[in-house]
């Protein structure tokens, strides 16, 4: 039974805030592999195409018929717990500034045997199920959790350490004007948070939305324009140092293209928006969240970017839109970056078309924002990095990964 | 001889000595290897350049190697040989030079184990000790070997119904038997209340269930028996050695070690039985460890040696003298050198020049080596039955 994780208590501002540390982020090259697994949420190992034999740790030779075919595939991820231990020591500040750890040996059904991180309520000689995932490091580590896990589980501290669990975390929603905006908060008043902060641009004139946004439990509405440095700053100034997930929603979403619709001001536009404001965020908000990485048991922990599907390739319909979103991708990759550092894991959510009138002239399927709202926030839970959301995002993924010429080729509505 | 193992006939085994073990040292391993190399041409009373055969383990040479040492000592040996198998190194050592100095490649092999042990270099062996650690074990608590020795003492406690009374019942005997070696570190008795009550480190693990790492060496020689007659050095012969690495790769969690693999063979080229053993020096960095060697060398059966430590006396005069300087678990663990102290006071206890604890009428003992947890299990494995040498 997982012990239940009080709320935290309000700060005492006179003590001192402990400083993020990281585990060890020495791997090897073929290590990255597990790291590729975990992002995407999956559960894969090394796989000998000639001989089937299933590899862990990660290798270049087969360690049973020496090929070099090693594939990485998905693989059942069940086996027994043989072996467990509590760490009350550690050569290591992150695990130092943690202990009791506890880890096990699982023996897995596939064949390996693995060390792994063990969620609070694993028994000994018990059936578990192994997840891949990312540490505060960003690099990949195995999880043993029971087959059938008990209800508590988001309250481990252990897994908290691994997923960024928006329970009595504080939330800030950057666009709430949106019926995306709207649904996150939901969403997110759903999993547990204990405050929800909602920006919303423009604030002189009516929305309805903002209305419903009002009346969910723990949003407080602040004035926040992503295209104005001071007007960021200043919601930064009053609320940044609170901040646990920062969720960047805005979106600006034009069709046209280069030659069918010259016009720089929508471009400027939309530059303004998805990378301009990023980076004003990312000024703002970014360096307060990097030092409170490790503010208690529930300290800053993700920035989740909503970007389109279409920043991995351009669809010409939406051309100069794709390529603002490319360019916010790029951006977010230094963002990853700098934030690792405090142990901020940086999540980019690329969806496909939503429903909505923006993409009136989109063929579906499309989303429903509460779906989409909902998929960013399992991804928090389930401490993915890289989540594509719904069918048309999840396929364009995997036909980029099989031969990116022929989506390029394709996308074309 | 089974496997067409062919004998050490002629070859001696001599001059033990040690480098004083300490805790922490401003030194370079190269110094302890350095002293210890100076300790045993001294003890032998030959020149340097007599010493044409070095044979180096060490973990904090780097980014030397037995290569860098020789120009470092200015020796110009016609036989280098750098074995970096921890643990195990000790008689891997012996058995190497052993061939060298019997096909002639050799005429003096000197075998040194040493390290030093600054403030931080423990730690940093064990956050870079292997790729497989590296990519599969380290970012699990970095807990080092402490952590993967608890996995295999949870288990074998499981399994085989071990109590943390056996353990300490070994760790205790260890210590009397340190408290007569000057060189041990641990100078105090050790109590079973003391043992079960210690501070936890890696559950089920305790303080007095993990080495103390420190800075020494260990070094011994390798000569024809003639060379070492001529030069009045007492030595013992080689009855039998063994070497396996990676054994029973597919059992899924170590239970037992490659002595098993080899350890009929080893009993037949010696031409004894476990029962003709007078003494053992196991590698205990963690008692688990000990365990599984009194069952893998023939002892007693897998999974019995609970009951068989619970029944003998392993200290020095007991009737099972085990580890009879202390092991590491006393003397202190001095990196690459803990794999040939339980060898050198092998050669000690069989020459008469024990530095504490005395095996009466010790005529033939066994070592045992393990080295090097590359992931989950120490990979290699090593053992030697030597005996005293017949007038």
């Amino acid at each position: 039974m997982t012990t239940p994780l009080p709320p935290p208590k309000k700060k005492d501002p006179v003590k001192r805030t402990r400083q993020p540390t990281l585990p060890t982020a020495n791997r090897s090259r073929e290590a990255q592999g597990l790291t590729a697994m975990a992002a995407a949420g999956r559960f894969g190992l090394q796989v000998c195409a000639d001989c089937d034999t299933v590899q862990y740790p990660p290798r270049q030779i087969c360690g049973n018929c020496l090929s070099d075919a090693l594939e990485w595939r998905d693989v059942p991820d069940a086996g027994t717990l043989l072996a467990e231990t509590t760490l009350q020591h550690s050569n290591d500040l992150f695990f130092r500034d943690r202990l009791p750890w506890r880890l096990g040996v699982v023996r897995m059904d596939a064949g390996p045997s693995v060390v792994a991180h063990l969620a609070e309520d694993c028994q000994h000689g018990q059936r578990v199920r192994l997840s891949l995932d990312l540490d505060r490091s960003g690099h990949a580590v195995m999880t043993a959790r029971p087959e059938a896990p008990d209800a508590n589980q988001e309250d481990d501290l252990q897994l908290r350490e691994m997923a960024i669990d928006p329970k009595n975390r504080r939330v800030l929603i950057v666009d709430g004007k949106t019926t995306l905006g709207l649904a996150l908060a939901k969403a997110f008043a759903d999993a547990g948070a204990r405050e929800i902060y909602v920006g919303y641009a423009q604030p002189w004139k009516a929305s309805a939305s903002l209305e419903t946004a009002r009346s969910i439990k723990g949003v407080t509405l602040f004035p926040l324009d992503v295209t104005d440095t001071d007007s960021v700053r200043e919601l930064a100034s009053l609320i940044g140092a609170k901040v646990e997930i920062l969720v960047n929603n805005s979106h600006h979403v034009r069709m046209g293209g280069v030659i069918d619709r010259f016009d720089l001001n929508t471009s400027r536009d939309e530059l303004e928006i998805h990378y301009h404001g990023l980076m004003r965020l990312a000024g703002t908000f970014g360096p307060v969240m990097r030092a409170r990485g490790a503010d208690g048991t529930h300290g800053a922990g993700a920035w989740v970017n909503v970007l389109s599907a279409y920043a991995l390739v351009n669809n010409p319909d939406f051309g100069t839109y794709a390529a603002s979103q490319a360019a916010a991708l790029s951006l977010s990759h230094c963002l990853r970056a700098e934030l690792a550092a405090g142990g901020i894991r940086v999540v980019n959510a690329f969806t496909g078309p939503l429903e909505d009138e923006w993409h009136q002239m989109v063929p579906p399927p499309k989303l429903e924002p509460a779906m989409v709202a909902r998929r960013i926030v399992d991804a928090l839970k389930t401490g993915r990095e890289d989540v594509p959301i719904g069918a048309v995002a999840e396929e364009m993924i995997a036909r980029l990964a099989e031969n990116p010429k022929e989506m390029e080729r394709a996308i074309r509505l | 001889m089974a496997g067409g193992r062919r004998g050490y006939d002629g070859v001696a085994v001599c001059a033990p000595v040690t480098v004083p073990y300490v805790r922490h040292s401003i030194r370079s391993a190269h110094w302890f290897c350095g002293r210890a190399l100076a300790a045993l041409i001294e003890r032998a009373g030959v020149k340097k350049h007599d010493v044409d055969g070095m044979c180096v383990s060490s973990f904090t040479l780097a980014p030397d190697t037995a290569v860098g040492l020789t120009q470092h000592l200015g020796v110009s040996p016609r036989w280098l040989d750098h074995i970096p198998m921890g643990g195990a190194s000790g008689v891997v050592a012996l058995r190497r030079a052993a061939r060298a100095v019997q096909a002639g490649d050799a005429g003096i092999v000197a075998c040194i184990a040493g390290d030093t042990n600054h403030v931080d270099s423990f730690r940093r062996t064990v956050a870079s000790f292997s790729q497989f650690a590296n990519d599969a074990v380290y970012p699990y608590g970095s807990g080092g070997p402490n952590a993967s020795f608890a996995f295999l003492t949870d288990h074998y406690m499981r399994e085989f119904g071990a109590k943390r009374e056996d353990f300490g019942k070994l760790c205790i005997a260890q210590r009397d038997n340190a408290l007569q070696n000057q060189n041990a570190l641990m100078k105090r008795p050790l109590t079973l209340d003391a043992y079960l009550k210690a501070r936890p480190i890696a559950e089920p693990l305790r303080l007095f269930d993990c080495v103390m790492p420190c800075a020494g060496a260990e070094a011994f020689l390798v000569m024809p028996v003639d060379r070492a007659d001529a030069l009045g050095l007492p030595y013992v012969t080689i009855e039998a050695t063994i070497e396996r690495h990676n054994a029973f790769p597919d059992d899924p969690i170590q239970i037992r070690g490659g002595w098993a693999v080899d350890c009929d063979d080893f009993y037949d080229m010696a031409g004894c039985g476990p029962d003709e053993i007078d003494f053992v020096q196991a590698y205990d960095d963690y008692p688990v460890i000990c365990f599984m060697q009194i069952e893998d060398l023939g002892f007693c059966a897998k999974g019995e040696a609970p009951a068989f430590v619970r029944k003998h006396d392993l200290t020095a005069g007991g009737d099972f003298p085990f580890n009879t300087s202390g092991g590491q678990l006393s003397a202190g663990q001095a990196g690459a050198a803990g794999g040939s102290l339980g060898l050198v006071e092998a050669i000690r206890q069989l020459t008469d020049e024990t530095l504490g604890a005395v095996v009466e009428n010790a005529r033939r003992g066994l070592v045992s080596c393990f080295g090097m947890i590359n992931y989950d299990r120490g990979l290699c494995t090593s053992a030697a039955i030597l005996a005293r040498a017949t007038a």
